[in-house]
């Protein structure tokens, strides 16, 4: 029988594993040195459902540190810069589109 | 104001107290996150997007001065200087650090304020009219038994584990500001022709992806038995509602699927068993929870002072008396809806120096006292009128006087996805940019009543099928697109409005309503036509030939 971990994973383009900090709810990447970064340029890219599974069950082990992991999908410039797949994750990368003040 | 006894501040205390060490635990890892996130949920803490949010229980829309400020050191002290008021008359603080929560809550705990029941499937904030205890006409202050509903449902074991949230308004006027027909129970308060004050009870409505109207299951029930009623539906819905499907727990899918006359005969059947037992509210008990609210003694004032003759000749004062100053019931009063709709500013948002400003100005005209609406504008609820051009000009300064209150840009709308992680697209800068558009004072007013609601997904926080004009965002494809419905209302008439076609985009949106404001204008009948009334009128068919024909 398949493993809930392993059911409906399945990415279709260079992806990364992004949770909040437990802590302070704070965004942040998985890295490829088993860590975590607030910065996206330091995630861990995966381009295979099963390194993204991979990627997922070794961040979601991390449970004291990180909350709510799950895959996203990125953008891989020509010049190597990591970009957010999705308007979700472009919101928690680089914050609010709004102005909170009226304007 | 209500004023806690010892019973309810050492229940608080123990409570923060409690989630301290369980913070300390998760923190430390004793706790996995599976075993936590029930106990955050308790007090009110949901992790979004960016980081933890944090909701605060604003018992039926009722503040101090005190209890204000203490929201408003909250918002400095531990979030980015604001805070945000829902349409369930709750604050939520969107930057909250999960490991100083515990601090916040016990700075709260300290003017009586808590996170309980904010968040899970048990009784919700028992909401009320804003206008509570204060509007004319009204058969008498519904908070009352808000409170009542609020102190048995409180940690009531039977009820902390429904199979939904479980969320109930109450009215006790002819025209319904709280909204109880989209609620899981509404209750309207009034005199029957035998001159007895008791309950219309309304169940099953709701909004979501599956909307209904609540139906009135029992046209009167008696003030000495609206405790064990309530029970009896609760117990009812307990026993039938799905625990296996989210998406039909809620107590309206009960209603729907069992049909209301079968749904009500559970309901009696279960309340012959309970309704003369303890649960029945004798006089004394109502009177007991009445004794704790605190009325200002007012004192005797003109109708109309000098004060307020003089002023009448600003017309900047004008417009804002005429759109945000209410008939209060005692002559020489008024009472005073605070815009938190800014043109440019995200609905309902208030910064921690406003909220401290408005505490002080709630001090000096209001009797210290602040109410929360469900369209997300603050209240002073006890203003002499001779006051009105003092607070006028201390509101403008703070820039809490935006004379737009029931108008266009007077606009309700969720977090959406700059905050919301169940959220598909973006509501507040659609609402912002709409504000915008409609900034000019006297087009909005010669518009007339028009309420936009904004939802940035069919979970409907911000209500859009009720708007007169609903806009539900949707993903397509990886882009932001919006159903635009019209002809939905929350008052005593609450109906669902009707899609109008299909979705636009993110960037076609404030064209799209501006055309359906134009289209109104040309085809209302006379200019006190309401935008709802010429919908009602004519249908959708005109508006949609307005924005598809060149799309």
């Amino acid at each position: 029988m398949t493993s809930p971990l392993q059911q409906k994973i399945k990415i279709t383009g260079p992806s990364m594993v992004t949770a909040n900090r437990t802590s302070d709810g704070i965004v942040i990447y998985r890295t490829a040195q088993q860590g975590w970064s607030a910065s996206l340029s330091d995630a861990a890219i995966v381009r295979t459902s099963d390194e993204a599974r991979a990627l997922l069950a070794e961040a979601n082990a991390d449970d004291v540190g990180a909350v709510g992991a799950y895959i996203a999908p990125v953008e891989l410039k020509d010049s190597g810069e990591i970009k957010p797949g999705n308007l979700r994750e472009r919101i928690r990368s680089k914050g609010l589109t709004i102005d909170l003040l009226p304007a | 104001m209500y004023a806690y006894d010892e019973l309810d501040r050492t229940l608080i205390n123990e409570r923060v107290s409690e989630f301290r060490d369980q913070v300390k635990r998760r923190l430390s890892g004793e706790l996995t996150e599976d075993e936590f996130k029930m106990l955050r949920l308790q007090n009110g803490v949901y992790l979004q997007l960016h980081a933890y949010m944090f909701r605060v229980a604003i018992p039926y829309g009722t503040l101090s001065s005190k209890q204000l400020r203490a929201l408003a050191h909250v918002a400095r002290r531990y979030d980015r200087g604001y805070g945000h008021f829902t349409t369930r008359q709750n604050i939520q603080y969107n930057w909250i650090k999960l490991a100083e929560l515990p601090d916040a809550l016990a700075d709260l705990a300290e003017v009586g304020i808590h996170a309980m029941q904010t968040s899970g499937n048990n009784m919700r904030n028992v909401t009320s009219d804003q206008w509570a205890g204060v509007a004319p006409g009204e058969i008498e202050d519904p908070r009352i038994w808000s409170e009542i509903l609020r102190q048995h449902t409180t940690l009531h074991p039977e009820f902390s584990f429904l199979p939904r949230k479980f969320k109930i308004a109450i009215t006790a006027s002819d025209h319904d500001r709280a909204a109880i027909k989209i609620h899981d129970i509404g209750l309207r308060l009034y005199r029957n022709t035998e001159g007895e004050t008791g309950f219309e009870v309304l169940v099953g409505g709701g909004l979501g992806r599956t909307p209904f109207i609540a139906k009135t299951i029992k046209p009167f029930v008696s003030r000495r038995d609206i405790l064990s009623y309530v029970e009896a539906i609760l117990r009812v819905y307990n026993q039938y509602g799905r625990r296996d499907n989210i998406y039909k727990a809620r107590i309206k899918i009960l209603v729907h699927e069992l049909g209301i006359e079968k749904f009500a005969a559970e309901v009696e059947e279960e309340w012959q068993h309970i309704r003369d037992s303890a649960l029945t509210l004798e006089d004394s008990v109502i009177e007991e929870i009445r004794s704790r609210f605190s009325y200002p003694a007012y004192d005797k004032l003109p109708h109309m002072p000098e004060e307020l003759k003089k002023a009448a000749h600003d017309p900047h004062f004008e417009a804002w008396r005429r759109n945000s100053v209410s008939t209060h019931k005692v002559q020489g009063y008024s009472i005073v809806t605070l815009s938190l709709k800014p043109v440019g500013g995200p609905p309902g948002d208030a910064t921690a120096d406003q909220m401290d400003a408005v505490a002080d100005l709630a001090d000096k005209y209001s009797f210290g006292e602040i109410r929360v609406g469900h369209e997300q504008n603050l209240v002073l609820p006890h203003v002499a009128k001779r006051d009105l051009p003092a607070l006028w000009k201390a509101l403008d300064k703070i820039g809490l006087a935006t004379p737009n209150i029931n108008l266009v840009s007077d606009i309700i709308a969720c977090p959406g996805l700059d905050y919301c992680s169940l959220a598909n697209t973006r509501s507040i800068p659609i609402a912002q940019e709409l504000t915008r558009r409609f900034a000019n004072h006297d087009t909005a007013n010669m518009i007339g009543r028009l309420h936009i609601n904004i939802s940035g997904c069919i979970n409907a926080c911000g209500h859009h099928h009720v708007g007169h004009i609903g806009i539900l965002g949707v993903e397509k494809n990886g882009e932001e697109f919006y159903q635009i419905t019209i002809g939905g209302r929350a008052d005593e008439n609450a109906q669902m409005g009707t899609l109008i076609g299909p979705a636009v985009p993110y960037g076609d949106v404030a064209d799209v309503i501006e055309d359906i404001v134009e289209a109104y204008l040309a085809l209302r009948a006379r200019p006190d036509e309401l935008f709802v009334d010429t919908v009602k009128r004519l249908g959708v068919e005109p508006f949609r030939e307005r924005v598809y024909a060149t799309r």
